[in-house]
């Protein structure tokens, strides 16, 4: 795990120029229909970088990261379509509402950790969803809310995507620059030893809350994003399988990698639509996936490999 | 927290998820060439699967009746699991369209589905027809101009005729029953506006939340009430608690109960037992019509899949049967999107189960000729629909001037319709 955290401290541009190589390539080899995947591999990624934050480099897992992330596609697209108002404005209120939303959910959850924190932020998540479902008069109940399209600037699925993409680096730069931070080191801390970070003097509580409610901000930007994309919000975005595949996809790429996210989303997309083109029992070859990667990765994906690199290295320099 | 209780925490939420999470698709592919190829997306997971398998039951039916070909075509038909999930369906919506380059969609159950889906096509011009997704604002307020309701009717339409026939069996006061979203509100408030402006008096309304495990309380509310009659919109096991619970309590053969279609629809009597005998309802389609176009349908579903059909089986199979007739009227041109839209709003469903001819308002809604019907038991002891009265043309409007109809806002669970007085 040392080794690993190491190799990244150092070469955070790397992985972005490989990033950027790989996704920016696309547009012109793929069909609308896989760059439309490959956008929504972008926006989850961030929401998955959200959550390996805290769960990764703070140690608590949250479930209600996709009810935060569905609050700001609800604000978006309110603001854009019911509202009248512009979509930057609307994307600006979305992010803020996720915000001030993990804002409100760190001050209850901050002060429990492991399963309760688990259950808590789960709770939290839910009520979201029926708030969502139930006040019908402004979120539109069951039918959701439909869209009223993206601003002409970005409206070609190539445009957006480009945005997307140049969106979702620039964050993930922030946030790699975030948890190396020495605000990231005390989260590390608190991960391993709670108790040894607090005699030292450090508020586990007040760190939590900051870095829930910062990774809300991230969940938000997302949100926004999903919300220009799909041009649609109903309950289901907010709903808990939301949040649960958002921490499959961390599980899968590798918690605590960051990078792993983007390995992550795109497995678990992938899967769900390739995969499922070909066999009716496609679930059960994700089950299947789920387990063999726990057994023989459960780093996840990107922390098998550099596990594989650190040792082949390793070899190498003792022969 | 290391690892280990990493994944012992992360393990107990996935557990409880591992397999709703996700939908489940298949595709049907039949011969290749210069085929037409159309897209049906239909619930196969989650909670509506049941009403899903019959949509692709029904419209493939048709299909194979046809030997898979239309005005000399072949017709390809690829089927996409939307598992209930808007979400969902958007992404096989375009997986539909933009990969496999379908020429017109077809399906979806619930109707936030049918709306994510409506709003994508809105943008790319698509043909989609929806004969089951009811959300009354697609034929009204928002309508779009590609998304065409073939053999498919608005949530509030059906309910009226049977508000009418209420009034007529002398009930004053009725309480209502519904689950609690927006096709709940809809036909609830259908039936709960012509009830009040014909003189009755509507004594309550109950909302139960989808998935109620016990009926119990809301029915000990109803039994107080001293009311003459209740509406009730229920589907899915709702249905079946509520009827059961109803009988179990006392209260069946006290106070009558009166059902949206929905209600007593074969999805729901199928499995039921004398507890749904005698119950009332409305709808354009009756499984126990003696119609003998009816029953030469009834006859051929239940050989071909072993179960009386459903309304959602018998919407697909006359949605396909609609849009193949007009596929045959244009000689198997649809390369003209609006020409073939124009067409099909002006087309007229002949030869359909129905057993009378179906046509469209100006809005784009069929008008059809409404049932009130009864649950009794068939000559082989199972329970179905039988027809106890007709109202001739009910289309969206009931008997009110669109325009002034439209001016008002969309039924809520606020907004019943209910005329004070």
């Amino acid at each position: 795990m040392a080794s690993a955290i190491t190799s990244v401290r150092h070469s955070p541009l790397a992985f972005i120029v490989v990033l950027a190589a790989i996704f920016g390539a696309l547009p012109p080899l793929v069909s609308t229909y896989e760059l439309s995947l490959a956008n929504e591999v972008l926006i989850f990624a961030l929401l998955v970088m959200s959550i390996d934050v805290l769960a990764g480099y703070a140690g608590r897992v949250s479930l209600g990261h996709g009810a935060i992330f569905g609050i700001s596609t609800y604000v978006v697209i309110y603001w854009t379509t019911i509202m009248g108002g512009s979509p930057w404005v609307g994307c600006f209120l979305g992010i803020l509402a996720a915000t001030f939303a993990a804002g409100v959910f760190a001050l209850l959850a901050a002060r429990v950790g492991g399963v309760y924190f688990l259950l808590l932020t789960l709770a939290l998540g839910m009520i979201v969803w029926g708030v969502c479902l139930r006040w019908t008069s402004v979120t539109g109940g069951e039918n959701g809310i439909r869209g009223s399209g993206r601003p002409d600037i970005i409206a070609d699925p190539t445009v957006f995507y480009y945005v997307t993409l140049a969106v979702v680096l620039a964050l993930t730069v922030i946030i790699w620059r975030f948890v190396h931070s020495p605000f990231g080191l005390t989260l590390r801390g608190i991960r391993d030893s709670e108790s040894r970070m607090r005699s030292l003097g450090y508020g586990a509580a007040t760190h939590i809350f900051l870095a829930f409610t910062i990774t809300g901000l991230f969940a938000g930007v997302a949100g926004a994003l999903y919300a220009l994309f799909n041009d649609f919000v109903s309950p289901s975005t907010v709903q808990l399988a939301q949040s649960v595949e958002g921490l499959l996809m961390a599980i899968i790429g590798g918690i605590g990698t960051l990078f792993g996210s983007f390995i992550g989303a795109a497995a678990i997309i992938l899967l769900e639509n390739f995969v499922s083109q070909y066999t009716e029992r496609w679930q059960m070859i994700l089950g299947l996936t789920f387990i063999g990667a726990m057994i023989f990765a459960p780093e996840g994906i990107l922390g098998a490999l550099r596990k594989l690199f650190a040792r082949s290295s390793s070899r190498q320099t003792k022969s | 927290m290391d690892r280990r209780t990493f994944l012992k925490h992360s393990g107990l939420a996935l557990a409880a998820t591992a397999t709703s999470a996700f939908p489940m698709p298949h595709i049907a592919r039949a011969q290749a060439g210069k085929a037409i190829r159309i897209g049906l997306m239909a619930p196969l997971s989650g909670v509506v699967a049941a009403g899903g398998k019959e949509i692709v039951e029904g419209f493939n039916m048709y299909w194979e009746e046809k030997g898979n070909q239309i005005a000399g075509r072949p017709v390809e038909v690829v089927v996409e699991d939307d598992a209930g999930n808007p979400d969902t369906a958007l992404q096989k919506a375009r997986r539909l369209v933009e990969q496999e380059n379908v020429d017109f969609l077809f399906g979806n159950l619930l109707a936030n589905t049918g709306l994510a889906v409506a709003n994508y096509v809105r943008g790319n011009g698509v043909p989609y027809f929806i004969p089951v997704i009811a959300a009354d604002d697609l034929t009204q307020r928002q309508r779009v101009k590609n998304v065409i309701r073939v053999a498919g009717y608005t949530a509030s339409q059906m309910p009226r005729p049977l508000a009418d026939w209420a009034l007529k069996q002398g009930y004053k006061r009725i309480a209502t029953i519904s689950q609690d979203y927006t096709f709940g509100h809809e036909q609830c408030a259908g039936f709960s506006q012509v009830f009040t402006e014909g003189g009755g008096t509507i004594v309550g309304q109950l909302w139960n939340p989808l998935n109620t495990a016990d009926f119990s309380p809301y029915i000990g509310q109803l039994g107080s009430m001293n009311i003459d009659a209740i509406f009730t919109m229920e589907l899915g096991a709702d249905a079946s608690r509520f009827m059961k619970q109803y009988s179990d309590f006392g209260l069946k053969g006290q106070i009558p109960l009166l059902g949206a279609q929905n209600f007593t629809d074969q999805s729901v009597i199928r499995t039921s037992g004398p507890e749904c005998e005698g119950i009332v309802s409305s709808a354009h389609f009756a499984e126990g019509s003696d119609n003998p176009e009816t029953q030469k349908f009834v006859k051929a579903y239940s050989e071909k899949y072993g179960k009386l059909p459903s309304l959602y089986g018998f919407s697909h199979y006359s949605g396909a049967l609609w849009v193949g007739q007009v596929i045959e009227g244009l000689k198997g041109d649809i390369s003209n999107r609006d020409k073939f839209l124009d067409a099909v709003l002006n087309s007229e469903l002949t030869n359909s189960p129905l057993g009378r001819p179906v046509r469209f308002d100006d809005y784009g809604n069929p008008i059809y000729d409404v049932y009130i019907r009864k649950v009794v038991k068939n000559a082989e002891g199972k329970y179905w629909n039988v027809p106890i009265e007709t109202y001739p043309s009910v289309s969206q409007f009931w008997t009110y001037d669109p325009k002034e109809y439209l001016a008002k806002p969309p039924f809520s669970r606020d907004n019943q319709g209910i005329k004070k007085t």
